[in-house]
């Protein structure tokens, strides 16, 4: 049994569908790239795998479990903006990360420092224990999405969810974040869905890419028809795995 | 050049800024001299050095009948009164407005009633006021907190309903409760919005206080300038309208220094 499933999925905002017949299924642990035209719904699918909306018709699991009626700690998420707290300082939203589930919101005493040298820890691996008593606002633009990452993970989600994470980085930053995250995800072997519009980032990080398009155009009624998954292509080995596989099968190889 | 990009220098900017000010004291002071040369005993525009005479007794001076000086007598009741009515209309707008802001029930059941409150006249309700919590100093705080509370409300749900999406939608991911979210990420990203509301409503909250006063008191700086209204005593009524000035000017700027200094993060942003 896969671990998420997408059943039948569609939504639509009075009267304007937006997508429909969405069904698609994803193993634990794979990097599952999301792209297509402005307005094709590929955000509305990311809410909706989020739980942030719920689904005109069918129905997201996550590893069997009933579907989710709204945000919780089995699924992690980082936008393009506005995923830190500006008002906590960059170790403090770490700290966040594992203590807003509790009664208070926060950690006391032995807890707190417990929390706290776990955050420096973290810090440390995604590079940004030197500014650990910043405000968000003196960080980058990049610093503050592997921030924003790192948060997300602390709460050790069931999947991530990446909206555009990278779309407002310039192209540098970019790559050493892609960098970041492929070896994130080597660390943590975590489920992935990224929405991005750059084809480029989608076929270089997924395992798969999913590409969402109306197929039929009503061209009295736009609004009529939904985008849907028009195409699932294995991008594992840059795009194409049948070399690899004609290697494996047809190569002569050294025993 | 264009003046949109003509920038006055160090020097030029002090001397613009204290330009008006100057102009209005040499007009008055225009003013005060003729009507002076014209009536010798005027009382309508006394003269500057006149009223600086007037400012000196009057912060100096005992009553002769109570033997308090009424000067600071007067402000520290006013004073009493004002941040009285202020933190109370803080404290219910804050909670009702983070309320309406983040609960969608709140928003459905409050918002517009609020709306409607907001647009009472708080002076028309002195009457009920004085009624129904007599003369005494709880009718003047009343009138306050009633006067500025909807305006908190309304100006807060809209800050907090302003905050992105995205952090109440990360919160939740994290776990928050809609109390923590309240707690945690609505109020304290609210607080330097409280601060910036306070000293917006303060305006409104010296003109109820005053208007208070004026009608039934037995001390501050409203009711005393409207008894010697009665003498035509321009001098004191000038001294303790430079005063109020001063006061006002005061706590405006003590809460935007105590915004800088408890939210850093908000300035930086």
């Amino acid at each position: 049994m896969s671990f998420v499933s997408v059943t039948d999925i569609s939504q639509s905002y009075g009267g304007r569908v937006i997508i429909e017949n969405v069904n698609t299924e994803a193993a634990e642990g794979e990097f599952i790239s999301i792209v297509g035209a402005s307005g094709c719904g590929k955000s509305t699918f990311l809410r909706l795998l989020l739980a942030q909306e719920r689904p005109k018709s069918g129905e997201i699991r996550i590893d069997n479990a009933p579907p989710a009626e709204e945000p919780g700690l089995d699924r992690g998420v980082v936008f393009q903006r506005y995923s830190v707290f500006p008002h906590m300082k960059v170790r403090e939203n770490i700290v966040a990360g594992e203590a807003l589930r509790s009664r208070w919101g926060r950690f006391f005493g032995s807890d707190l420092k417990a929390a706290r040298k776990r955050a420096d820890e973290t810090l440390a691996r995604i590079g940004l224990d030197h500014v650990a008593d910043n405000y968000p606002a003196t960080l980058s633009g990049g610093m503050l999405q592997r921030l924003a990452i790192g948060q997300a993970l602390t709460s050790k989600p069931r999947i991530l969810l990446l909206d555009e994470p990278f779309g407002a980085l310039d192209p540098g930053t970019r790559l050493s974040m892609h960098g970041f995250l492929q070896d994130l995800r080597a660390e943590t072997g975590m489920t992935v869905f990224m929405v991005t519009h750059d084809l480029e980032e989608a076929f270089k990080l997924g395992d798969r890419v999913l590409v969402f398009d109306k197929p039929v155009w009503d061209p009295d009624d736009p609004n009529k028809y939904g985008a849907t998954i028009t195409y699932d292509f294995d991008a594992r080995d840059g795009g194409i795995p049948f070399q690899r596989l004609q290697e494996e099968t047809n190569v002569l190889q050294e025993h | 050049m264009r003046w949109i990009n003509r920038f006055p220098g160090r020097p030029l900017a002090v001397v613009l800024m204290a330009l008006p000010f100057v102009l209005v004291l040499i007009a008055y002071s225009l003013g005060s001299e003729a009507r002076r040369a014209v009536n010798p005993a005027d009382k309508l525009l006394p003269p500057p050095t006149e009223i600086v005479e007037t400012a000196i007794s009057v912060t100096t001076e005992p009553d002769r009948r109570s033997g308090q000086i009424l000067f600071w007598n007067d402000t520290l009741s006013s004073l009493k009164r004002l941040l009285l009515g202020v933190t109370i209309g803080a404290l219910i707008g804050l909670t009702f407005g983070l309320a309406i802001g983040l609960f969608p029930v709140a928003q459905s059941l409050l918002g517009n009633f609020v709306a409607v409150l907001s647009m009472i006249p708080p002076l028309a309700i002195l009457p009920i006021l004085f009624i129904m919590l007599g003369l005494g100093e709880v009718s003047k705080v009343a009138l306050i907190a009633i006067g500025i509370t909807p305006f908190l409300i309304r100006d807060l749900a809209a800050r907090t309903s302003e905050l992105p999406t995205e952090q109440i939608v990360k919160a939740q991911t994290l776990g928050a409760s809609s109390f923590v979210i309240g707690l945690r990420v609505a109020l304290p990203q609210i607080m330097p919005r409280v601060i910036q509301s306070v000293r917006l409503a303060l305006g409104p909250a010296w003109l109820f206080l005053i208007a208070a006063e004026a009608i039934a008191s037995e001390s501050g700086l409203g009711y005393r300038i409207f008894l010697v209204r009665r003498f035509l005593a321009m001098d004191i009524i000038l001294t303790y309208v430079i005063w109020i000035t001063i006061l006002a000017f005061l706590l405006d700027w003590l809460l935007r220094q105590a915004s800088l200094r408890l939210f850093p993060w908000s300035e930086a942003a």
